[in-house]
């Protein structure tokens, strides 16, 4: 009978501590995905606080493209204001696509593309986006990382228990570019 | 076996092998502590009569501590030792932007802190990552690799170092390092004393003549083994922060050009000695690349073909 009890009572003590364990990392695979998030969001703030000198830069020697323009300062409120990782995605998606046209447009001017100020913010814009790149593949990499343990048998389980959700990949899904297309 | 292709797979394949040869270097260790414990005579009938002598434990604590110390002292100074011996100096952002670049923006993908970057003033080509942890590390180039490298094979290098860097390769090798000082020392210990005889003819039971016979041949061997799994570690590593390197840049072809241009070129790094050569890219020995298999046990480094091979199992595949 003494010999069952301790049996019995070494069983439970192993389950509390394997759910405390399993909690403790859900918990910390969930906060390494914010604070990741958090990281693309940095880089993307950089980024469209470039874009308003680049805009001045490039008017100063062609001042009649506005519609570009309008594009690229649109482009950058979208960014702004979305809120979720495939909002934002869609949002920096567009922002290259307008500033790609604002390069064109720049590509007819000799005197814009010689002037340093524009050769450094250019620079800093490619290295900004290297850096969204890179801090969205970190963030990727993270949300894999929780959805695998969501997923998976056991942690699946405990995850199911505590009702922890699935994040999103910050990746541009077919839905969500639609509906940023009818605000535009 | 599952095929084994993608980067994710190659990963995971060598975080296994890792712990297998870590679990099998403790088995071995703990065998030859035991059987050289057993040589000094502890735990033998005759023994423990004999209160206050020192004993085989106490030989093999000290060892323990001994070369716990020892490379205690190297691996928490890791950074400035082999930066020192390599004549390695610090960089900052503006003295070579794009390499900081590179860096800096790898550094974000693999989630670590920017370690400090260094230059070797040499022209050979190569580059190695060290320190005790991810904020105390410090990654170093050769002036040589940075000026014959492109973006894409540089930054295949980089990440290469980085993810030595999140792999905790440091504290890895300094584990295996305790291991293989420990039973250097003990077995060290052991044949001094067999030298000066005083071990030797008044234990003259059976068993213990048996045990001193395998005690002498585990001292002997006991250290060249140590000394194999400790190199076998270190490919493992390779092949390691090869893969984890891809999965940082996405692109094995440019590591693996990058491997064929650093091999392809026969100059020696001068500062770089038998202490310091499992840290770099590729072993900055060169010349000296064994291709038997019986001496390529005794390689830092896997074979470069071998390295490039797994690269182009990975391509496209990641």
């Amino acid at each position: 009978m003494m010999s069952l009890n301790i049996i019995v009572i070494a069983v439970i003590i192993i389950i509390v501590l394997w759910l405390l364990f399993t909690y403790n990392s859900l918990i910390t695979l969930r906060n390494r995905v914010r604070e990741a998030w958090s990281q693309i969001d940095v880089q993307l703030k950089r980024r469209s606080s470039l874009i308003p000198n680049l805009v001045e830069a490039v008017k100063g020697y062609a001042k009649h493209e506005r519609a570009v323009f309008n594009e690229v300062t649109k482009a950058r409120t979208t960014l702004v204001n979305a809120k979720t990782p495939p909002q934002k995605a869609v949002a920096n998606d567009m922002l290259t696509g307008a500033l790609k046209s604002l390069f064109a447009v720049a590509e007819a001017y000799p005197n814009l593309r010689a002037s340093e100020n524009f050769k450094q913010l250019q620079e800093e814009l490619s290295d900004t986006e290297t850096k969204v790149a890179a801090s969205r593949q970190f963030y990727n990499t993270n949300v894999l990382d929780l959805n695998n343990s969501l997923e998976t048998v056991p942690s699946a389980w405990i995850a199911n228990m505590f009702s922890f959700t699935k994040e999103d990949f910050f990746k541009a899904s077919e839905e969500e570019k639609k509906d940023i297309e009818v605000k535009f | 076996m599952a095929t084994v292709n993608t980067a994710w797979d190659h990963v995971g394949s060598n975080v296994f092998k890792t712990w297998l040869i870590m679990l099998i270097f403790s088995l071995f260790t703990v065998a030859v502590i035991y059987i050289i414990a057993r040589g000094f005579g502890y735990g033998s009938p005759r023994f423990a009569g004999e209160a206050g002598e020192i004993g085989g434990l106490g030989i093999v604590g000290f060892s323990l501590i001994m070369a716990g110390i020892m490379n205690f002292v190297s691996y928490f100074w890791s950074d400035k030792i082999v930066l020192g011996v390599s004549g390695a100096k610090p960089i900052k952002k503006v003295d070579n932007p794009e390499v900081y670049r590179i860096v800096e923006n790898l550094c974000i993908a693999a989630g670590l802190p920017i370690p400090k970057i260094y230059i070797i003033d040499d022209t050979a080509t190569n580059a190695f990552a060290t320190g005790r942890d991810p904020k105390h590390a410090a990654i170093a180039y050769t002036k040589g690799i940075l000026q014959k490298l492109n973006k894409q094979e540089l930054e295949g290098v980089t990440a290469h170092e980085l993810s030595h860097v999140g792999n905790r390769d440091t504290l890895v090798m300094a584990v295996v390092s305790v291991l293989v000082g420990t039973i250097a020392l003990l077995s060290d210990f052991f044949m001094r004393s067999m030298w000066y005889g005083s071990h030797g003819g008044d234990r003259d039971s059976k068993g213990n003549t048996m045990f001193m016979v395998i005690a002498i041949v585990a001292a002997i061997l006991a250290p060249i083994i140590a000394t194999l799994i400790q190199l076998a570690v270190s490919r493992r590593r390779e092949f390691l922060a090869d893969a984890s390197g891809v999965l940082l840049t996405r692109y094995p072809q440019g590591l693996a050009n990058a491997l064929l241009k650093i091999s392809s070129d026969r100059e020696a790094l001068e500062v770089a000695n038998r202490g310091t050569a499992h840290l770099y890219i590729v072993n900055p020995l060169k010349g000296k690349e064994a291709k038997q298999w019986l001496a390529g046990l005794f390689n830092t480094h896997p074979p470069i073909e071998t390295r490039i091979k797994a690269l182009q199992e990975m391509e496209g595949k990641i």
